[in-house]
């Protein structure tokens, strides 16, 4: 019920999500993050619930950051007055502390994340995730409600490495009747700056995101391809998009928010609608 | 603590752990591919797959469609030829479709990890490999509690160059500090691409972070492993890269990494 109350001001909830490690889920969340953060209008929240490796406070540029306690909750760490971030990694004192935790552990602090931390009224609420399909992935869309999430954006890579748990990813989406927005194809291809040659570094042998979502009966949002520029600007704390405009990379990830946001807009639409 | 009569591990002469913080930095490929290298020296490598959420092993060895069967001592491993020279056990070997998802919460993965940490009949092997998923969680403190008795010969560590990475790796090594699990190594996988029509080399994810984590923790450093379209390309077809592409960029780091392990088990026992 306190859960309730707290996330009744958030607008629009967005998980994302993958089967598969490394494969770009908190760089497309802080990407995210800033794409829709640009409208000055929207208040946007980036919660990271990867408790064993955050990487959400460094790819934001706020490593070091400490979490500041008020009458009404946990502050969360901001970036822009209109762009707020809450990750584990804020509760550490230092670079090398590890959360060697058992799931129920884990579980208790997702859900004071969501209950005791003070958002405010927010327009988005992008919640990133460790990869996998267990306590984490359980406890967020018990907590949250799978009704009250707009839906789930699915990170994978082109080659079947990846796609054989991103469909598992999808199974879960599935089984817990979390509804799935669509999938981003990130990593696809990498074309050499010298020679303008394109390289396939992670083949999609057995059709990439394209074929699975074809036969999954699932969006494909987009695909980005691989630059140099995006780990630099990580491993920064700064916004890819910002640093790169001129980037192939960015345009992907423009349009891919784009898509994300008519979504989001339509799915309100359709709410209201109902009631 | 006791150990049981004739355990399962009791003919394994060296368990290494493959582990990193952070996903997608390689953990299965350097799995597989030191078996291989191992497998090339003659030895008999055991694979245990501990990511019971992505398992990723038995594709990369192409028996994905195999199944597990039961003998008196327990789990027959699955061989991946007919050599016998590598044998692997997986969740993905009981699934009953390769799409299914295992959604378990912590308690569930635990059990089954001691399940296959005791209850696989692995018989004689030189090496076994554990590889697990990203984290410090279940499936770690689980795996490294199930096989302290067995006093594993340590770990390795995969990163990948950028500082991302290389900050979720440092938690990795407080935790093996932590659970008295020796770090054999860091490897900097991932660690460079050179352009295959032009030669040009560019550091997609950086260049560095690994040998200076691994300098900084006072740690061995096992070597920088480009990225290689033809091992992705092995990896996908579950080919032996080790066999098939000696004269691939990613092949001298990857042997290299198997003869430092090697070198580093008769310094043991001498």
């Amino acid at each position: 019920a306190e859960l309730r109350e707290r996330l009744r001001s958030v607008k629009h909830t967005i998980l994302v999500l993958s089967g598969k490690g490394g494969v770009g889920k908190s760089t497309f969340s802080a990407l995210l993050a800033h794409g829709l953060a640009a409208d000055e209008a929207k208040q946007v929240a980036l919660l990271d619930i990867d408790i064993c490796g955050p990487s959400i406070p460094k790819m934001m540029g706020l490593e070091g950051e400490q979490v500041h306690q008020s009458g009404s909750g946990w502050s969360p760490v901001y970036v822009e007055e209109n762009l707020g971030v809450m990750s584990v990694g804020f509760l550490l004192s230092s670079p090398d502390d590890a959360v060697i935790w058992r799931g129920p552990k884990k579980n208790g602090l997702i859900k004071q994340f969501l209950r005791d931390v003070d958002w405010g009224e927010i327009d988005y609420l992008i919640v990133d995730t460790p990869p996998g399909t267990s306590d984490e992935h359980l406890s967020i869309v018990q907590y949250l409600g799978a009704t009250h999430i707009d839906g789930a954006v699915i990170i994978t890579t082109p080659q079947e490495v990846s796609l054989q748990d991103v469909r598992k990813e999808i199974n879960f989406c599935h089984k817990v009747k979390l509804p799935i927005i669509g999938v981003v194809e990130n990593m696809s291809g990498f074309i050499c700056p010298k020679c303008k040659n394109e390289s396939q570094i992670f083949p999609p042998t057995t059709g990439g995101a394209e074929k699975m979502c074809q036969n999954l009966n699932v969006s494909l949002l987009g695909k980005v391809p691989l630059d140099p520029q995006i780990g630099k600007s990580c491993d920064k704390g700064r916004s890819f998009l910002s640093e790169a405009p001129e980037s192939p990379a960015t345009s992907s990830y423009r349009n891919i928010i784009q898509r994300i946001q008519e979504y989001c807009d339509q799915h309100h639409f359709h709410e209201e609608k109902i009631i | 603590s006791f150990l049981p009569e004739r355990s399962n591990l009791a003919g394994v002469r060296h368990i290494l752990l493959v582990l990193s913080g952070k996903g997608g930095v390689g953990k299965s490929t350097i799995s597989t591919e030191l078996a291989l290298s191992l497998r090339h020296s003659g030895k008999k490598v055991g694979i245990l797959d501990v990511d019971l959420c992505g398992p990723s092993i038995p594709r990369m060895f192409r028996v994905q469609d195999n199944d597990v069967h039961q003998c008196d001592s327990g789990w027959v491993p699955v061989f991946v030829d007919q050599d016998k020279s590598i044998s692997l056990m997986s969740i993905g070997f009981l699934l009953e479709k390769p799409d299914d998802a295992v959604v378990w919460r912590g308690p569930k993965k635990n059990a089954l990890i001691k399940q296959f940490v005791a209850d696989v009949a692995w018989g004689d092997l030189d090496f076994l490999i554990v590889d697990t998923p990203p984290g410090t969680s279940d499936e770690h403190i689980s795996t490294v509690e199930a096989l302290r008795p067995y006093k594993p010969l340590g770990a390795i560590l995969v990163t990948t160059p950028q500082a991302v990475s290389v900050g979720d790796v440092r938690r990795e090594l407080t935790f093996c500090k932590k659970t008295g699990l020796r770090v054999l190594g860091i490897v900097e996988n991932m660690s460079g691409f050179v352009c295959p029509h032009c030669s040009e080399c560019t550091n997609i994810f950086s260049k560095g972070g690994g040998e200076e984590l691994a300098k900084h923790a006072g740690v061995p450093f096992l070597g920088c492993v480009p990225l290689d379209p033809q091992l992705s390309q092995s990896l996908e077809e579950g080919r032996d890269f080790i066999q098939e592409f000696p004269k691939s960029s990613a092949f001298p780091a990857l042997a290299h990494i198997a003869q430092q392990i090697l070198d580093g088990t008769t310094q043991r026992s001498s």
